[in-house]
């Protein structure tokens, strides 16, 4: 049975020009210890769908899906606070910012121990340890006297060692990470995943990387969901997807790797992710595709073998995907 | 911390001389012959009005009078009230505690009702109750309070009797002045009643007053926490299953602390302009009553001090409040050296 | 500027225009504030044909008339009389002229000053920005009302310089929100490019720099609007203000003090008028900051 499965998850937002529909129609079914990646550009609503599953969305937000389920259990019928004994437990979130995603009133060990107290009860002597445990587990060092630092006084890499230490605190099942090495530097942002993936075999919990860097994917992932504009344009295991993109936007996220560019430039994808304001008809992706035609820009393309596309691509990359992931692995 | 007194205190320094400058000048400003104003004597021959001005100090030039007047004020000597012939420091110390009572009773009452609305109306937004609760806090806010005090004067003395008109406590007692304040010097006193007469007297103007700060105390405090609770950090406590009323009264309330906190202590300039109208409607001895009094009766000298001395109140809160801040901030608390 | 350029800069205008609006009539409260205001504004202009009579005719004859919904009261004087028989009515229709332009003339002139100041302060940097802002922290530091009371001793009473000493008092606001902008504005791209361009200081300061500072300070200034008709009308009642016989509201207040508990509706409906007037206007105020400020809309 799997962990996780979502079936046509639909989110949209109350806006003053009308309803802007963010995710449109999400597939995602995840077993117990995978590694999942949800690639995407900024604006392809690849955190909205993850948020929409914490119920972290605000107000303005209204969530359907025909299926949402973890861990045999309805995740749309449950109440507010059923879904808070399984939030922060069983399926916890990591987020983009680590320097704000910490409150800064309060130290890491309160913020750490209030975790447990919150999903396990018990003593705050046993937390105290706990909380003192996970930091070393995050590789911080000296993680006694830490426990009495507050956000600010820790750098950004920092912060997000303490985000982990306090979400997998309860051995959640799932750990979602939205982005997480986004906002920190270049070196320690291999620290960072390193560690995730560390953790996620140590702990055998399920891993859904939100990323838009194709060559995390290529290094990490098993299962890999391309999203654009909401829609999920096409969902396959990592080695196949680098192999046979069978979606021109995948292939075109590939084509902007610089290990896989043929030419000295690097090849962009010209224009942006469409707003609510500039929605093209037909398929969306079809202002910026290379190989668009007239049926395109009409109807919208339907589901042909896991890929949202008229004309899927048929062929094989394979010589320049084993580059990537030995690239990546490299790493 | 430490550093952050000290930068404080030394914003202060200049500002400190800036209101001197204000003071000094008010004296010097002033219409007609200064010297004849200020002695309260009119159509003075030209001996005594020379005189008068040796007395004055105006025959030398303005910057050395400028320099012994700053110097008689770091000393403590703001003048004789030309009315009175008192001192104007004696004086104003003497009305101080009337307007401190007063003025703490406001800002009391405004942040025990003015706090939670706006933190109930936060949690609840866009409801009914929400609309209901900004659209009477702007009333509030728009709210003429000279007016309003007489309102509450027709209202609750006149019609229905419940509170005396003017005043701090009722002729019948006599209450030994200890701290100042009437109602711990009534509870010091052994007169049976006199502690309820204070709060009888207390009560409507204390309340006239404290009716602007409640109402802008409680929109900060709606509005800080709207922007609290849009913080990722709230976002995260909400990942941690955390219950919505510990999310809203441990981690996004901590933070909204951290503007209110400041709005309040802006509130003490308000209170003090407050209570020249407040004072001088409820016939409390205070000192926004007495400095109405001194500029009709052309009291120059009391003017001049009061104002500094208003001044010095503001300021003195103003880095108490830093100090607050400073402390229920630990960004600043804890500084990195 | 070519001319598609050109019409597409006014569509664009148009289209902010339209969100502004759409967020602005999104409260209700914020319209209901803003057709008052007209209202009042409406009154003012026309005092002189609207208003049933003279405010300064003394029907003595007819003193402390209830108004005509009160037992006693008569039809030809709708919100009663005073104490020498003037028509209520006609003299706060004819107050609303006084608090309007007092208000009006008291944001004018510490926006402007303000403005000006703080532009100077942002810009320059530096010690002429120490002085500037130690004079505005000076300023601050005295309550507004103690303030404007002690210029206006030094004045001398009346309406005219009420508004003055109230200007003053309101200036650092201005100062400090201008330059605040400034400061935030200035190291941004569009700026340096425009340097870059050749743009001199007064053009960048005021071509650049402040359309961009707008939205705060247009929300000041109605905040300010508002509490400057308060003001004014505190320093009438304290007798600092306009005069007697000028039906400013406040003044009305004062002057009909002694009458509060025999011809109560003397000193309610003066004050009513304040009141409505500043709530009107702090309504509207309220609905400018949420369609202004990208903060705080919704997402």
């Amino acid at each position: 049975m799997s962990l996780l499965e979502i079936r046509n998850l639909v989110v949209e937002f109350a806006t003053a020009h009308g309803v802007f529909r963010a995710v449109d129609g999400v597939n995602l079914e995840l077993a117990k210890g995978d590694i999942v990646a949800v690639v995407g550009e900024s604006g392809s609503g690849k955190s909205v769908a993850m948020l929409a599953l914490m119920g972290l969305l605000p107000w303005t937000a209204n969530i359907s899906a025909d299926v949402m389920r973890f861990d045999g259990q309805d995740m749309l019928a449950m109440s507010n606070a059923q879904r808070r004994q399984i939030i922060g437990k069983d399926i916890s979130m990591i987020f983009q910012e680590p320097m704000t995603s910490l409150n800064p009133c309060f130290t890491v060990g309160y913020q750490i121990t209030e975790v447990l107290r919150q999903h396990l009860g018990g003593r705050r002597r046993s937390h105290q340890a706990r909380a003192i445990e996970l930091l070393q587990q995050v590789g911080i060092p000296a993680p006694e006297s830490r426990l009495r630092a507050y956000p600010h006084q820790l750098s950004g890499g920092m912060c997000q060692r303490v985000m982990i230490a306090m979400m997998i605190a309860c051995q959640p099942k799932l750990l979602i990470a939205d982005e997480p090495t986004t906002a920190l530097d270049v070196t320690i942002q291999a620290q960072i995943l390193d560690l995730l993936v560390d953790l996620q075999r140590q702990h055998g919990m399920a891993l859904v990387l939100i990323t838009h860097d194709m060559a995390v994917v290529a290094e990490t992932a098993d299962k890999v969901l391309v999203q654009y504009a909401g829609q999920q344009v096409e969902q396959k295991p990592v080695a196949e997807l680098f192999s046979q993109p069978g979606h021109p936007y995948t292939h075109a996220l590939l084509n902007a790797l610089p290990e896989r560019s043929s030419s000295r430039l690097l090849e962009a994808i010209p224009g942006v992710v469409p707003g609510q304001l500039d929605r093209p008809t037909g398929c969306l992706f079809n202002p910026r595709c290379q190989s668009a035609q007239a049926l395109c820009r009409t109807a919208e393309p339907p589901r042909q073998d896991g890929v949202l596309c008229h004309f899927p691509r048929v062929g094989d990359d394979t010589a320049s995907t084993q580059a990537v992931i030995e690239e990546g692995a490299s790493v | 911390m430490l550093r952050f007194l000290l930068q404080r205190l030394l914003v202060m320094i200049p500002v400190f001389f800036g209101v001197t400058l204000v003071a000094f000048g008010f004296i010097r400003a002033l219409p007609g012959d200064p010297v004849e104003v200020l002695a309260g004597e009119r159509g003075v021959s030209p001996e005594r009005h020379a005189e008068l001005t040796a007395q004055l100090g105006f025959d030398k030039p303005l910057w050395q009078q400028y320099l012994s007047y700053v110097g008689d004020v770091l000393q403590g000597d703001l003048g004789v009230s030309l009315v009175t012939n008192r001192p104007v420091l004696e004086e104003f110390m003497e009305l101080f505690p009337a307007t401190a009572e007063l003025a703490l009773c406001a800002i009391i009452f405004a942040i025990i009702v003015g706090l939670p609305i706006g933190l109930i109306a936060a949690i609840r937004r866009g409801s009914l109750l929400d609309q209901g609760m900004m659209s009477l806090s702007l009333v509030g806010y728009s709210m003429p309070i000279f007016w309003w005090g007489l309102l509450l004067i027709i209202l609750f003395s006149n019609t229905l009797n419940l509170t005396p008109v003017s005043g701090r406590m009722s002729f019948l007692f006599e209450v030994e002045p200890v701290t100042g304040f009437m109602l711990i010097d009534s509870l010091l006193s052994d007169e049976e009643g006199a502690f309820a007469s204070a709060v009888h007297h207390l009560v409507l103007p204390a309340v006239v007053l404290g009716t602007i700060p409640l109402a802008v105390i409680a929109r900060q405090t709606r509005s800080a926490m709207l922007e609290v609770l849009g913080e990722d950090y709230v976002r995260t406590a909400r990942a941690k299953g955390l219950s919505p009323w510990r999310i809203v009264a441990i981690h996004a309330l901590r933070n909204a602390m951290i503007t209110v906190v400041t709005v309040i202590g802006l509130q003490v300039a308000v209170l003090l302009a407050g209570a020249i109208l407040t004072e001088t409607i409820f016939g409390w001895p205070g000192i926004g009553k007495w400095i109405i009094f001194s500029v009709f009766s052309r009291d120059y000298f009391a003017v001049q001090g009061g104002l500094l001395l208003i001044a010095l109140c503001v300021m003195t809160v103003n880095l108490v409040v830093d100090l607050l801040y400073g402390l229920i901030n630990p960004r600043i608390l804890h500084q990195r050296s | 500027m070519t001319a598609t350029s050109s019409t597409a800069n006014i569509s664009v205008r148009r289209q902010q225009w339209q969100e502004f609006w759409f967020y602005f009539s999104e409260s209700k409260t914020a319209v209901a504030g803003l057709v008052f205001l007209l209202l009042v504004i409406t009154l003012a202009l026309f005092a002189d044909i609207i208003s049933p009579h003279d405010p300064a005719e003394q029907y003595r004859q007819f003193a402390e008339i209830p108004p005509a919904w009160m037992e006693g009261g008569q039809i030809r004087f709708l919100f009663g009389t005073d104490y020498a028989g003037r028509d209520m009515l006609s003299r706060i229709i004819h107050g609303s002229r006084l608090s309007l332009v007092a208000g009006c003339i008291v944001v004018l002139l510490s926006l402007s000053i303000g403005t000006v100041l703080g532009l100077i302060a942002g810009y320059s940097r530096g010690w002429v920005e120490a002085i500037i802002m130690r004079v505005m922290d000076t300023i601050l530091s005295v309550p507004g009302l103690l303030m404007a009371l002690v210029l206006v001793a030094v004045l001398g009473p009346g309406l005219l310089n009420a508004m003055v000493a109230i200007a003053i008092t309101y200036t650092p606001y201005f100062v400090r929100l201008t330059r605040a902008s400034v400061i935030s504005e200035i190291n941004r791209d569009y700026v340096t490019a425009s340097r870059v361009a050749g743009a001199g200081p007064l053009r960048l300061m005021f071509v650049s720099v402040l359309p961009n500072c707008a939205a705060p300070l247009i929300v000041q200034a109605t905040l300010s609007f508002s509490t400057a008709i308060l003001d004014t009308a505190a320093l009438g009642f304290l007798g600092m203000g306009a005069q007697p016989p000028m039906p400013e509201w406040g003044t009305l207040i004062a002057e009909n003090r002694d009458l509060m508990l025999s011809a109560p509706w003397t000193v309610t409906l003066p004050g009513l008028a304040i009141l409505l007037a500043v709530l009107a206007i702090n309504l509207m105020g309220d609905g400018l900051r949420d369609a202004l400020d990208p903060k705080l809309k919704r997402s």
